[in-house]
């Protein structure tokens, strides 16, 4: 059988990447898509753990699938605010988009 | 090596690929097709952790619906006419924080005395998770619902505009 760890370690691997594309990324639609990646490393660890570490309850199993609901909740809804940015300032880049810094 | 390691390797090796695709296409649309293999290996990462419904939900949902939706806020964005959106001048900092943060974890995960069984899964039957599903979680099972249909409405208000406009 597979051992934990080479699951763990490939979801830190898919978070790292996800991590660095929300940093180094400038469109939003591309940040959307890096932050997909993290929550696809987050529900892998999750399965892990439910099915290694503590099989009597699988928990983990159950919150993988409210990080599948609420992320497609939150794609669906951060792509309307990006299309309502772009209409309002024609651009979806994330560095002009700067009305409330301060 | 066990065959099941090897499909191990050979379906986290893909997703790894359609990772780095993700982050460093330099063509946007090359970057959602990545995406796409990504979350199909993912999906083959849960079969291999037996977690069979939730891999088939990652294909319908990921693999379909969400790929779809960012295919079609990139045409409406017109991303692709806008070269210079696709990396900052932070990108060395991203890099370093980014690499920083994976050999931190890398550490922890292999230096943590996991306890129990670490080399064995336990097969979770789709009846026994139902069950679960519907009766202990029934009450944030709703919530869930309710919160889709309440982002449902949000993103359909949001996207439409005012009247007149």
């Amino acid at each position: 059988m597979i051992p934990i760890n080479h699951f763990l370690v490939l979801s830190t691997i898919l978070f790292s990447l996800g991590m660095y594309g929300v940093l180094a990324r400038r469109s939003a639609v591309l940040i959307i898509m890096s932050i997909e990646l993290m929550l696809q490393a987050v529900s892998i660890n999750f399965i892990a753990f439910a099915v290694y570490l503590s099989p009597g309850e699988f928990r983990g199993l159950i919150f993988a699938i409210f990080v599948i609901t609420i992320a497609a909740a939150e794609v669906g809804l951060a792509l309307a605010i990006i299309l309502r940015i772009f209409r309002n300032k024609a651009t979806a880049n994330v560095d002009e988009v700067d009305i409330m810094r301060w | 090596m066990t065959y099941e390691e090897f499909i191990f390797y050979i379906v986290a090796a893909v997703a790894v690929i359609g990772a780095l695709g993700v982050v460093l296409a330099r063509n946007v649309v090359h970057s959602a097709l990545f995406l796409i293999l990504a979350l199909l290996a993912v999906a083959g990462v849960f079969i291999l952790l037996s977690a069979e419904f939730l891999a088939i939900v990652q294909v319908l949902i990921y693999g379909g619906a969400v790929t779809i939706l960012i295919l079609f806020a990139m045409m409406l964005t017109r991303v692709r006419d806008m070269p210079q959106a696709l990396d900052g001048p932070q990108r060395p900092f991203a890099a370093l924080a980014a690499g920083a943060f994976l050999g931190v974890s890398i550490l922890a995960v292999v230096a943590t005395d996991w306890p129990g069984e670490t080399e064995k899964i336990t097969v979770i039957p789709f009846r026994e998770l139902g069950e679960a599903l519907f009766r202990t979680w029934a009450i944030p099972f709703e919530i869930a619902s309710l919160v889709l249909l309440v982002a449902l409405v949000g993103a359909i208000i949001l996207a439409r505009g005012e009247e007149g406009e």
